[in-house]
């Protein structure tokens, strides 16, 4: 879909990014030392705390990717905010304490708090970077579709904006400016996320039964190069076409056509009884070389929308397909296990003075981030019948939404969601160049370094992962966001949470071990990933029968190989007692 | 925002073990409560898909009930475990 750039929108971005940028300036001036770019030393208030932690964690996957994928495809998209806000129990119960008194600036501190090795500092560190840039792909493709409407940028050039701004974030401030930046981000996406549910339950559902707004639509790339929809060139002029908006209900439940404000179980109820249109894609290449992709509108009863199985990932449930089913429990397991291990989440602990003040920022976290996920149901369901969504990009649901209810709502929606970029790649490439410095430059090349000059090299890290994070961006442009991040739990999960959850309650845990087992996660985590089937598909364009692993999602099987590793490495390393 | 001098690391927090033995045995039994909810609501999802479509009240099914109620219930078990969990010593008013 071609989006008109709207100046109310352009204005309230330019305002939102300008005190974003002003707030870092003022508290980057005041972080000169280690402890201040790396933990705001640790003196931050454990309320705000607690909503940074929302701030951090409800990235651009959790706002566009959940929002989008529940407009898609219903439940299946819920089940992603499920598993999100049950990370938070391991991470709360189990990790956060035993982990802020082991640890000072990063995570490879608490592993390493009583073997003082080189070794776990670097592998620490590596796969602290490896899950940052994993995490930061996502965000860099969802800060592209925001632009894309706002402004009428292409997807690379929103990239390189949301590029620019952050590494000019990172690169002054560090830990304090993005506490901060993450609290105000996180206070505006809850209230503005409840501000539009609020409208969509006020404007209620409304019935479109005619047949023009059930009508297929094609888009073709010929063999030249040129774009063609529906047939005709691409375009908004006379004798051009483009996408034509999608989602609505075409029957209500009593054959009303529209129902007024409804309540928030009885808009879930009222969906349940309706029949919804949902697109399917297919693309096919003919002989000649032109590439065409139908949408094609399914009618789906509510109550198929509401329960898992109607997502190509999670199809399989319903078929009871083994393969799916394990695929399910993988990733379920992934997002469980994977919060605890984010190296960003992880190092917001050090940013409070004790124990107490991380619990309980932990809690005001929980609770702002359990509400957004309740919130992201409706917002999702919202869009599904809203008539705005982008039938070629699932990403674009939730701010296409929120432009049903007139610029100024769409401005706002957009401006917090791009400041939700910002704060989490601030974050993510903060808690990347603390890995490279403080853990493989300080921690395991044993170079001596002043406190300044740690803050400098810091802050040049943060400029060369951000570019990184730019690149990849680009190249991952079509992929649904919330999708990439269910990679960096699995990934994260695999790697940090055996050795990290194991240090904690095994006396017998090795130094070998945590060494080995970080390793296996990595490495086992990142090869399924790489050789899995949506990869063949989504990635490499191959098809995905030729993928040599069973199912998707590695966590089922990587998890608990990282923790096996552990236990025997560290069995058969394991101090003679002499 | 009380303290925005954030340059220097904060002295590191008095220990009590004993505090830290119930607190952490406390968090492990949560833990172990919403694990075993959790993993009755992805077995379900997994291996009896049909389950979820049943409606358990006002027209809500069992797929969005026990979905919200795990997000909800995700927050009352933390909050529980702010007000149960205990101060080291010294540190209590």
């Amino acid at each position: 879909m071609i989006h008109e750039p709207s100046s109310i929108a352009v204005i309230v971005f330019a305002l939102f990014v300008a005190v974003t940028l002003g707030l870092s300036f003022y508290l980057g001036r005041r972080a000169r030392t280690a402890a201040g770019y790396y933990a705001a030393g640790g003196s931050v208030p454990w309320f705000v705390n607690g909503i940074a932690f929302a701030g951090d964690y409800l990235s651009a996957a959790s706002f566009l990717g959940i929002c989008g994928m529940i407009a898609f495809y219903g439940y299946d998209g819920f089940l992603y905010s499920i598993g999100y806000l049950a990370g938070w129990v391991v991470a709360l119960f189990v990790i956060a304490e035993p982990l802020k008194r082991l640890g000072r600036y990063t995570f490879a501190d608490a592993l390493d708090n009583q073997f003082r090795s080189r070794a776990i500092k670097l592998v620490a560190a590596v796969s602290t970077l490896v899950v940052s840039v994993f995490y930061l792909i996502p965000q860099m493709v969802g800060a592209g579709v925001l632009i894309k409407p706002l402004l009428g940028f292409p997807h690379w050039a929103g990239v390189l904006t949301v590029g620019a701004v952050v590494i000019l974030i990172v690169a002054t401030a560090g830990m304090a400016s993005t506490t901060y930046v993450q609290f105000l981000k996180g206070s505006l996406l809850l209230l503005f996320s409840g501000g539009l549910t609020i409208l969509i339950l006020q404007r209620g559902l409304k019935a479109d039964p005619s047949p023009e707004a059930a009508a297929p639509q094609t888009v073709t790339v010929t063999a030249e190069g040129q774009r063609l929809v529906n047939g005709k060139p691409h375009g908004k002029g006379e004798g051009q076409a483009d996408l034509r908006p999608v989602g609505h209900v075409s029957k209500l439940p009593g054959g009303v056509s529209e129902t007024g404000p409804l309540g928030p179980v009885e808009f879930l109820s009222t969906v349940r009884e309706s029949e919804v249109v949902l697109w399917t894609s297919k693309r096919t290449t003919d002989d000649a070389g032109n590439t065409t992709t139908t949408y094609s509108p399914k009618p789906t009863s509510g109550a198929d929308v509401l329960r898992p199985g109607n997502s190509p990932t999670f199809a399989g449930l319903q078929k009871e397909s083994i393969s799916a089913r394990l695929n399910f429990l993988s990733l379920m397991l992934a997002l469980f296990c994977g919060t605890a291990s984010l190296p960003h989440i992880l190092i917001r602990y050090y940013t409070v003075k004790d124990g107490a003040a991380a619990r309980k920022s932990t809690v005001v976290g929980i609770a702002a981030i359990g509400c957004f996920y309740v919130l992201t149901l409706y917002m999702g369901l919202g869009a599904m019948t809203g008539g705005a969504v982008d039938v070629s990009n699932s990403n674009m649901a939730a701010p296409l939404l929120a432009r049903t209810f007139g610029e100024l709502p769409f401005a706002l929606i957009s401006a917090v969601a791009f400041t939700t970029v910002l704060g989490t790649v601030s974050g993510l490439i903060v808690a990347a160049s603390g890995a490279v410095v403080h853990d493989v430059l300080t921690g395991c090349l044993k170079l001596e370094m002043t406190d300044t000059a740690k803050v400098r090299i810091g802050r040049l890290v943060a400029v060369g992962v951000g570019l990184v994070a730019v690149l990849l961006g680009i190249v991952f442009e079509r992929m649904n966001v919330n999708y990439l991040v269910g990679w960096a739990f699995s990934v994260a999960a695999s790697a940090n949470l055996p050795a990290l959850a194991m240090l904690l309650f095994w006396k017998r845990t090795t130094k070998q071990g945590i060494v080995a087992s970080v390793l296996a996660g990595m490495v086992s985590s990142l090869g399924w990933i790489l050789l899995s089937g949506d990869t063949f598909n989504d990635v490499y364009g191959v098809s995905a029968a030729r993928s040599p692993v069973p199912f998707s999602q590695p966590g089922l099987v990587t998890i608990p190989l990282s923790f096996a590793v552990l236990v025997v490495v560290s069995l058969l390393t394991r101090p003679k007692v002499t | 925002m009380a303290g925005l001098d954030h340059s220097h690391l904060p002295p590191p927090e008095k220990r009590d073990p004993a505090a830290e033995r119930y607190n952490s045995r406390l968090g492990l039994i949560l833990f172990a409560i919403y694990l075993a909810a959790y993993g009755a609501y992805v077995v379900i999802n997994a291996f009896r898909p049909a389950l979820m479509d049943q409606v358990v009240f006002s027209g809500i099914n069992l797929a969005v009930a026990s979905g919200l109620a795990l997000i909800v219930g995700a927050v009352i078990l933390a909050v529980l475990y702010a007000v149960r969990c205990r101060l080291p010593k010294g540190d209590r008013a």
